[in-house]
């Protein structure tokens, strides 16, 4: 009950932001809708979503969004650098790192960090075990430095959801 | 109806601008790279921070109304669902065989149990 | 020309960039790919148009847009997971 009740008070919010109106028509129909897929999404379990509520853990997802931008936004200088580079330094391959994570949330948000991330495109998640390609595999100890460079991102993902 | 006397609308087009050269920088990427991985590398991180800056830019503009807050939900779904799309499609094209180009270094994928009728070379 | 229709006339050379992709791309994951980044690029076409019209509708287009385009990536990935490279 209480979930169908939070489900549908974040369904009606959505609705609002979408509609920007308080005219009561709209707030009827959003009201009639938000109650319908709450009732209707019932049975699906959302085990992680009460956990981010906590305030020490939506602190640290909040502070996790601008150094993800810093990231991205370097990742993304580096892929435009070897693109529009007339010899295309690229040195591709496919490299395969473990994960310390436990929780299916925080590997599913390590498995988009490393995509939108230094030349890297997670191809698949067994397990613990992350297939990454990267756009340039280093000289020396490929793997090694791959679970190095996730290990940036675990301490904040850790502190988020474990 | 953008005017830049005002300096938030100038602000908004520098970064709009920005964002429209990531785009392009993205698709040049789509065209030059050799292969479906590394093509799905460019132009996934290109175009997802080009897209993420140029409705950043639709915020800056208006603010919170009826049009920034869409901007705002739309660039939260952009960033969670490009990424995750571009996973999908490395996957399923990992294991239907679609092979890596030819001057990649290493596949540690290949051959290992989940992609039995991968590229093992 | 307003300096929008500048950015609008960018977007229309990296959405013709995409669509080369697609139309010549020598294997179905590399259309594949180009289908599902060139609904990423028609978002960004809807934000600009919003700024340049200041109406909220092409928003409306480019959430619902964003929306489709991801089931849409999803749909083909499942596709070309059936396929094999020498089809």
């Amino acid at each position: 009950m209480n979930k169908v009740l939070s489900a549908f008070v974040f369904n009606l919010l959505v609705w609002l932001a979408v509609t920007w109106t308080f005219d009561p028509v709209s707030l009827a129909i959003g009201a009639v809708l938000a109650a319908a897929i709450a009732f209707a999404l019932r049975n699906v379990e959302l085990e992680e979503v009460p956990l981010l509520l906590m305030p020490h853990r939506l602190l640290w997802a909040l502070l996790y969004i601008p150094v993800l931008f810093l990231y991205v936004v370097r990742a993304n200088l580096d892929v435009a650098w070897r693109v529009l580079h007339p010899a295309l330094p690229i040195r591709p391959g496919i490299v395969k790192a473990r994960t310390t994570l436990k929780s299916p949330g925080a590997r599913v948000l390590l498995a988009n960090s490393i995509t939108l991330t230094p030349g890297t495109l997670s191809v698949d998640v067994v397990d613990d075990t992350f297939y990454v390609h990267r756009i340039h595999v280093p000289e020396d100890d490929p793997d090694g430095d791959m679970e190095r460079s996730m290990g940036r991102f675990e301490s904040y993902l850790r502190r988020i959801f474990e | 109806m953008i005017d830049f006397g005002n300096p938030v609308h100038l602000i908004a087009f520098v970064v709009m601008a920005i964002g429209l050269f990531f785009d392009i920088v993205g698709c040049l990427g789509l065209v030059r790279l050799p292969d479906v991985y590394n093509r799905l590398q460019a132009g996934t991180k290109c175009v997802t921070l080009g897209t993420f800056l140029i409705l950043l830019g639709v915020l800056i503009r208006f603010g919170f109304d009826a049009m920034g807050v869409k901007a705002l939900l739309c660039l939260w779904f952009i960033a969670m669902t490009s990424p995750t799309a571009a996973h999908a499609i490395a996957r399923a094209a990992h294991k239907a065989g679609f092979p890596l180009w030819k001057g990649s270094v290493v596949d540690r994928y290949a051959g290992s149990k989940e992609d039995p009728k991968g590229v093992a070379s | 020309m307003s300096p929008l229709d500048y950015l609008l006339l960018g977007l229309f050379v990296a959405a013709v960039l995409c669509l080369w992709r697609v139309v010549s791309g020598p294997t179905p994951a590399d259309r594949t790919v180009g289908v599902d980044i060139l609904g990423v690029l028609m978002v960004g076409f809807c934000a600009v148009l919003t700024v340049k019209t200041g109406k909220d509708l092409y928003m409306i287009v480019g959430l619902a847009w964003s929306l489709l385009a991801f089931v849409g990536a999803l749909a083909l990935a499942k596709h070309l997971e059936g396929k094999r490279y020498h089809d």
